[in-house]
C-alpha cells in the first residue's frame, strides 16, 4: 500500500545548500581559530596528551585496592576473612597469622601473614571494600592496573598493596581506630569489661 | 626559448620539491586543521628520540612515519587481478597530478643579468626574462586539461584491474565523476581565456597584475572580479576532480569499502594517496592563477611597491622572490579552505554530485559565457 510521505518543508536558501555550507564552515572556521590561535585553557579542545597528561579520576573511581595502614604502619587488616568471602571473583587469598605470645593483640586479633589479590581476576566490584569492617583494604589508589605481559606482574602481594597510598597521599585513612586498651574503645577489653 | 637546458632544469627541480614538500604537509596538515576543526589535539606523536629528547615537530614526523610504513609494507596484489594493470594504475594516477604543474608560473620573467637593478616606473628590462614556469607551452591551459584528463585513467584501471566488485564500482564511479566534471572545469574557463584573451597562463597573470585603466591609482583586478561565477564554479569543479569529500563517491567508505582503492597496499596505495594530495595542490595553484592574480602581490610592480602613487623601490631579485612566496603562501590559504570544506561538509550521493554537475555547474558555466561574451561585444563597440 503506498504511503504518502510529507515532504520536508525547506526555504530557498536551504535548498540552495550554499548559505547553509557558508554557514557550517563558519562553525568549522570558528573552532578552527580557537583552538589554534589561543592557549590549551581557553581553546575548545577536549583530548589530552593521555601518558603525559592524566585526567584525575573522580573520588569513588574502583582503580588498584591498596591495604590502609595503622599509625605504626602494620596493616589495619586483622584477616577476617570478609573481604575474601564476599569476593564474587574469589580473587583474595589470606593466610592469617596470631600475634605473638604477650603482646597486646594476642588472643584478640590476628594480622594476614599472606594478603594476595589477583587483579587479573578481579572484577573492581568494591564488594571486598564494602565487606571490611575494619577500613583495612580500600580502592581509592585512583590508578587502574598497569599494562604487563606477565602474568606475575599482575599478582599484588600484601607489600605490594600496602605500598600504594590513596588518592590523598596518605597511607591511613580517616576513619579511627582504636587500639584494645585504649580508653576511647569501644568494645569489651581484656577483662570482659566494658 | 628562454632560459636553455639548465634554467628548465632548475625550474624543474624547484617545482618537484615544492610538490613533494607540500604532500607531506598537507598530510600533517589534514590531520591537525581537522583535529583543530574538531575539538581535539590530534596526533603530536611520532618522534625521533636523541637520547632523552624526542623530537616530535608537533606532529610533523607523522608523514614520514606513513613513508616508511608505506614502505614496509607488503606490496599485495590480488591473484586474479591483471598484474601490470594494476601496477600501472598509481603511476597513472600520480604522474598526471605531478606534470600539471609544468605549465602552472609561480613567479614573473627573471632577468639574470640585471638581479640587483631596481627599475624606475614605466621603465622594462630589454632582453626578455627566464619566465619562471617550467614549460611555457602555447596551448597552456588546454595542456592542463589534457593532461588532467588522462587522471581519470588511473582510477579507472586500478578499479578494472583489481578484480573486485568494490574497485569496478569505485572505478566506474570515479571515471563518470571525473569525466562530468573535466565538461563543467573546461566550460567554466572558457570565460577566463575571453577575458583574459590568451590560453598562456603567465599572460593570464600578466594580465591581472596590470593595472586598470579605468580605475585611480594602480589597481589591478583579479580574475575573480571579472568572473565571480566562474571562480565558484571552477572551485566546485576542481574539489570534485580531486575526489576528496564532499566527492568522495569514487572511494565511499560505507557503500564500498574504500573504492578503486580496495585492493591498494603498501607504497601503491600511497602513491594513490600522494596523488590525491598533488591535484589538491595544483587545483589550488590553478584556481590561484586563474582567478586570484597568480603571483601578484597587491601593489608590487616590477619596479617595487607603489601604493597610490608612493614608490619604495626594490631590487629585481626580491620582486622575483616575492612572487615566489605570495604565490606559495596564496596556495597555503586555499588549501586551508580546501581542507575546511573537506572536513565540514558531509559526501554527496552519487546522483546529487551527477545532478550538481549536468543540472546546475554546466547551465551555469554556459550562462556564464554567454554573459561574458555578451559584456564583451558591448565593451568593445
Amino acid at each position: 500500500m503506498a504511503k504518502l510521505v510529507s515532504r520536508p518543508s525547506r526555504t530557498f536558501s536551504e535548498q540552495s545548500y550554499i548559505p547553509e555550507i557558508v554557514k557550517g564552515l563558519g562553525v568549522s572556521m570558528k573552532h578552527f581559530f580557537k583552538n589554534t590561535f589561543s592557549s590549551r585553557a581557553n581553546s575548545d579542545i577536549v583530548t589530552i596528551a593521555y601518558p603525559e597528561e592524566k585526567r584525575i579520576y573522580p573520588e569513588r573511581f574502583r582503580g588498584v585496592h591498596r591495604l590502609t595502614h595503622r599509625a605504626d604502619g602494620t596493616p589495619r587488616c586483622v584477616a577476617c576473612l570478609c573481604c575474601s568471602t564476599a569476593c564474587p571473583a574469589q580473587c583474595i587469598h589470606i593466610e592469617a597469622g596470631e600475634y605473638g605470645e604477650g603482646t597486646s593483640q594476642h588472643g584478640y586479633e590476628r594480622y594476614p601473614k599472606v594478603f594476595v589479590i589477583d587483579e587479573l581476576r578481579c572484577i573492581f566490584c568494591g564488594y571486598c571494600v564494602e565487606a571490611c569492617p575494619c577500613d583495612a583494604i580500600r580502592m581509592d589508589t585512583g590508578v587502574h592496573v598497569p599494562a604487563s605481559t606477565r602474568r606475575e606482574h599482575f599478582i599484588f602481594d600484601k607489600e605490594m598493596l600496602m605500598s600504594m597510598p590513596g588518592q590523598d597521599g596518605t597511607f591511613l585513612t580517616a576513619n579511627p581506630r582504636h587500639e584494645p586498651g585504649d580508653p576511647s574503645h569501644p568494645g569489651l577489653d581484656r577483662e570482659h569489661k566494658h | 626559448m628562454d632560459g636553455g637546458i639548465i634554467a628548465t632544469l632548475l625550474k624543474i627541480v624547484f617545482v618537484v620539491i615544492i610538490i613533494l614538500t607540500f604532500a607531506p604537509l598537507l598530510i600533517w596538515a589534514e590531520r591537525r586543521q581537522s583535529a583543530m576543526m574538531q575539538d581535539r589535539i590530534g596526533p603530536t606523536r611520532a618522534g625521533i628520540k636523541i637520547g632523552n629528547l624526542n623530537i616530535t615537530l608537533g606532529g610533523l614526523l607523522h608523514p614520514l612515519a606513513d613513508a616508511l610504513k608505506f614502505v614496509w609494507k607488503e606490496d599485495f596484489v590480488p591473484p586474479a587481478a591483471d598484474k601490470l594493470l594494476h601496477s600501472l594504475g598509481p603511476i597513472i594516477a600520480l604522474v598526471p597530478a605531478i606534470s600539471v604543474f609544468a605549465v602552472i608560473p609561480f613567479g614573473g620573467y627573471l632577468h639574470l643579468d640585471n638581479l640587483f637593478d631596481v627599475l624606475e616606473p614605466g621603465q622594462v628590462f630589454d632582453l626578455p626574462g627566464i619566465s619562471l614556469q617550467v614549460a611555457n607551452v602555447n596551448v597552456g591551459i588546454l595542456y592542463i586539461f589534457a593532461i588532467a584528463g588522462t587522471g581519470v585513467v588511473g582510477a579507472a584501471v586500478a578499479g578494472y584491474s583489481s578484480n573486485s566488485k568494490y574497485a569496478l564500482i569505485g572505478g566506474v564511479r570515479a571515471a563518470s565523476q571525473m569525466v562530468s566534471y573535466e565538461v563543467a572545469l573546461g566550460l567554466t574557463l572558457v570565460g577566463c581565456f575571453m577575458v583574459y584573451d590568451s590560453l598562456l597562463l603567465q599572460d593570464m597573470v600578466t594580465f591581472q597584475r596590470t593595472p586598470v585603466s579605468w580605475l585611480p591609482g594602480n589597481f589591478s583586478l583579479w580574475g575573480i572580479v571579472y568572473q565571480p561565477l566562474a571562480f565558484f564554479l571552477f572551485f566546485t569543479a576542481a574539489i570534485a576532480e580531486t575526489k576528496r569529500i564532499p566527492f568522495d563517491a569514487p572511494e565511499g567508505e560505507s557503500e564500498l569499502a574504500a573504492g578503486y582503492l580496495t585492493e591498494y597496499s603498501g607504497m601503491k596505495f600511497g602513491m594513490f594517496f600522494m596523488g590525491e594530495f598533488v591535484e589538491v595542490i595544483t587545483s589550488s595553484a590553478l584556481l590561484i592563477t586563474l582567478f586570484l592574480g597568480g603571483y601578484d602581490l597587491p601593489f608590487l610592480e616590477d619596479y617595487g611597491f607603489d601604493i597610490f602613487g608612493f614608490v619604495v623601490g626594490v631590487p629585481h631579485v626580491a620582486v622575483i622572490a616575492l612572487q615566489v612566496i605570495t604565490f606559495i603562501l596564496k596556495i597555503v590559504i586555499i588549501i586551508w579552505l580546501q581542507l575546511t570544506i573537506r572536513w565540514s561538509l558531509p559526501r554527496f550521493r552519487y546522483d546529487q554530485i551527477m545532478q550538481l554537475c549536468w543540472k546546475i555547474l554546466l547551465p551555469a558555466s554556459l550562462v556564464n559565457i554567454l554573459v561574458t561574451g555578451a559584456v564583451i561585444l558591448l565593451l568593445r563597440n
